[in-house]
């Protein structure tokens, strides 16, 4: 008898422990994940006319502006590549990244009437907007696969190798940086809401930071002294490696990928720990 | 009986005003004597009691203080008291929308909070989606939703529109659906702010049926917050009176009740001094009366009275007629009543003298009302208005499960309603 009447479900003090992940209760809560993706999902299609074909008009465009600003004006090369597929590559996976970035560094505020009404891990948010993210990315890709093809059959050449099937893993870290990045950065602004406009100007010089529209070699080439940088930047490798998978060019070492994959990892779990940390008094601040 | 919830010390801080520049050196000065120097919170101890009544004097208010309760299986629990009493703070903490800032809850099964209306419904979406939208949010598993799909429509009554985004419905629908999901989850513990008002009557007296038959039949607990005295009265078992984020009484619902409606003798505010220059009349004090208690609430239907208490000062105009009026929140003027209509004469209004009204049944709709007091002579004529406010609240006339509210008209005239039945209408028909 005694052991049940110390039972407790539920026990709410006033500081949780600073190292608790709870991925027990973000699993107890994975139907909701799903409703949140399949929310995603079914609104975005909802009242649109044109629907998915937006996902295919953004990178075609940027495809363009990019092939004529930074290949034609600026006469950046891009590796042997046909310009088209390279900025395509490019754009798709900083587009995703950028994208989910952006979304979930919004989480407290978007989220607000509902975090405010009710609880559950607010992970759970931030989660299910890098996931359903990737549903556009992949409709991207397909636009690549199609222009990939076409440039293929033309008999341009273009040497896809196995490292093409790192791919999945790739994405895996592109997903855990922008949740990680996105979670610490969404955590920070519910108190300075400064970092809010520093995020969209740090995302734009970001790309430059990262070569999508650049190959590495340019920078191994002329600007030595500053490759440590890119180097540094934990999207490179994923970029590359990308580009080296399926166009052939490029570089590729396991160190830098192992260093992103690392660096991802290190940054989910702060990321987590900084978020549980806010979550559990921020409609006080916000 | 075993407690499902356990209160101890519970407190909640929280910091006036917006976050300004500076706040960054705050924080760091904070976290440097509590985490570093591992001091106690300074700011705890500036902490004050919420009293909105007197200027704070720190930026730091204690919204609840020391909390301390106990809370059986199966009990309905009415919490009452003024706006910023730390009612809402209270279920925010049990919910686990914000955590305390000292004590702790513990708490027994699951507990599931039903607080506005449409919590987290997306107007895009469909009736059905958005019910397995909701019912994740609150935790439930999807399997369960899918078994009490069927239940959950049929309470809410929107059969027809279950497949229509949910941004077509009416509030009244949105509200509906919302309880339903609530109570169909079958929650241990079922917290409820303030919804009922927002629904129609029929929906009302529906979902205060089910609260009871969860609580009674299924001995859920349910924790239940609103300024509709009537309906609390009707549902709880026991109540607690929060004031200025103590406990202040605790014990039977009736107990609780009465003891928040007699606090209106102590607002009472003697500041509140008005004088009519032109009649030189000063009003000294003003009480409301139901049922012989000093109130600043009153119950719809019962006995009710208003007694002013004035001096005249000075008499330099002869008093014709005195009027009262009561005004609606809506700035209508729904009755008055004029001395000289009444027959009163003039010769007694000198010195001290009280301006009694009363009615054995007071048969406002629910809302609040404030006093206008006018003096009028034969040349002059002077109104003081917003005297003094009183609210009249819900409550059911013969136990019918129904009460007014002010969407009803500005008051009940008729005294009795009969349905009488006429064979011979019958037959002819």
């Amino acid at each position: 008898m005694n052991q049940t009447k110390d039972y407790w479900d539920l026990i709410i003090v006033p500081r949780k422990s600073f190292f608790s992940f709870k991925l027990k209760e973000i699993w107890e809560y994975r139907d909701l994940l799903e409703m949140f993706i399949k929310r995603d999902i079914v609104t975005f299609y909802k009242q649109t006319i044109l629907g998915p074909i937006w996902f295919f008009i953004q990178p075609i465009f940027t495809t363009i502006i990019f092939m004529f600003v930074f290949g034609g004006l600026a006469g950046i090369p891009t590796d042997g590549i046909p310009q088209a597929l390279f900025y395509l590559s490019g754009i798709t996976l900083w587009n995703y990244f950028s994208d989910s970035l952006t979304k979930t560094s919004d989480t407290f505020f978007t989220n607000q009437a509902i975090f405010g009404k009710v609880y559950f891990p607010r992970i759970i948010a931030p989660l299910s907007t890098t996931i359903s993210g990737l549903i556009k990315m992949f409709i991207q890709f397909g636009v690549f696969i199609v222009v990939y093809i076409f440039f293929f059959v033309k008999g341009v050449k273009i040497a896809p190798n196995w490292y093409a099937l790192l791919f999945p893993i790739l994405i895996l870290i592109l997903v855990g940086l922008s949740l990680g990045f996105g979670i610490i950065i969404s955590s920070l602004t519910t108190k300075y809401r400064d970092l809010k406009f520093l995020l969209a100007f740090a995302v734009q010089l970001w790309m430059y930071a990262t070569p999508v529209i650049y190959p590495l070699s340019v920078m191994e080439g002329s600007y030595k002294k500053y490759i440590w940088i890119i180097q540094a930047n934990p999207l490179t490798s994923v970029m590359e490696t990308f580009k080296y998978g399926f166009l052939g060019q490029g570089t590729f070492s396991w160190l830098a990928l192992g260093y992103s994959g690392i660096f991802t990892i290190i940054l989910v779990l702060v990321g987590i720990l900084i978020f549980n940390k806010i979550e559990s008094n921020f409609m006080d601040i916000i | 009986m075993e407690p499902i919830i356990e209160i101890e010390n519970l407190s909640k801080l929280y910091r006036l005003g917006t976050i300004g520049t500076g706040t960054l050196s705050h924080d760091l000065k904070r976290w440097w004597t509590v985490k570093v120097r591992s001091k106690e919170d300074p700011y705890l101890k500036i902490g004050q009691i919420n009293d909105r009544t007197t200027k704070a004097l720190s930026d730091y208010v204690l919204a609840l203080h020391d909390i301390n309760l106990k809370i059986e299986t199966g009990e309905v629990l009415g919490i009452i008291g003024r706006n910023g009493a730390g009612k809402s703070t209270l279920l925010k903490i049990l919910s686990r929308i914000t955590s305390p800032t000292t004590g702790y809850v513990k708490i027994k099964g699951r507990i599931a909070s039903l607080l506005e209306v449409g919590t987290g419904f997306h107007p895009e979406m469909t009736g059905r989606e958005n019910i397995y939208m909701n019912g994740s949010i609150m935790g439930m598993k999807k399997a369960e939703i899918t078994r009490k799909l069927d239940e959950i429509v049929d309470f809410a009554g929107i059969l027809r529109y279950v497949d229509m985004p949910v941004k077509r419905y009416s509030s009244c629908m949105t509200v509906r659906l919302g309880f339903a999901i609530a109570a169909y989850l079958e929650p241990e513990i079922l917290v409820v702010d303030e919804v009922l008002a927002v629904g129609d009557a029929e929906f009302q007296k529906k979902a205060v049926g089910k609260m009871k038959d969860v609580s009674t039949n299924y001995g859920r607990t349910v924790l239940f917050v609103s300024h509709n005295l009537g309906v609390v009265k009707e549902l709880c078992n026991k109540g607690i009176l929060l004031n200025n984020g103590q406990i202040e009484f605790e014990g039977s619902v009736e107990k609780v009740i009465d003891k928040y409606l007699n606090e209106g003798e102590k607002e009472s505010d003697p500041t509140k001094r008005c004088i009519l220059k032109k009649f030189g009349i000063q009003i000294i004090s003003i009480h409301k009366k139901q049922n012989g208690n000093l109130t600043e609430s009153a119950f719809f239907n019962e006995e009710f009275s208003i007694s002013i208490l004035c001096e005249r000062i000075s008499d330099n105009h002869l008093i014709t007629d005195i009027v009262i009026q009561i005004i609606n929140e809506f700035g209508q003027k729904v009755t008055s009543i004029n001395s000289a209509e009444e027959g009163l004469k003039s010769s007694i209004f000198h010195g001290l003298f009280r301006l009694e009204l009363g009615t054995s049944s007071i048969n406002l709709f629910p809302g609040r009302y404030t006093i206008n007091l006018m003096f009028v002579s034969s040349i002059v004529t002077e109104m003081i208005e917003n005297i003094d406010s009183f609210e009249i609240l819900p409550k059911q006339i013969n136990y019918s499960g129904w009460s007014y509210n002010s969407n009803h008209g500005i008051a009940r005239v008729f005294d009795e309603f009969k349905i009488v039945t006429d064979n011979l209408f019958e037959k002819k028909y």
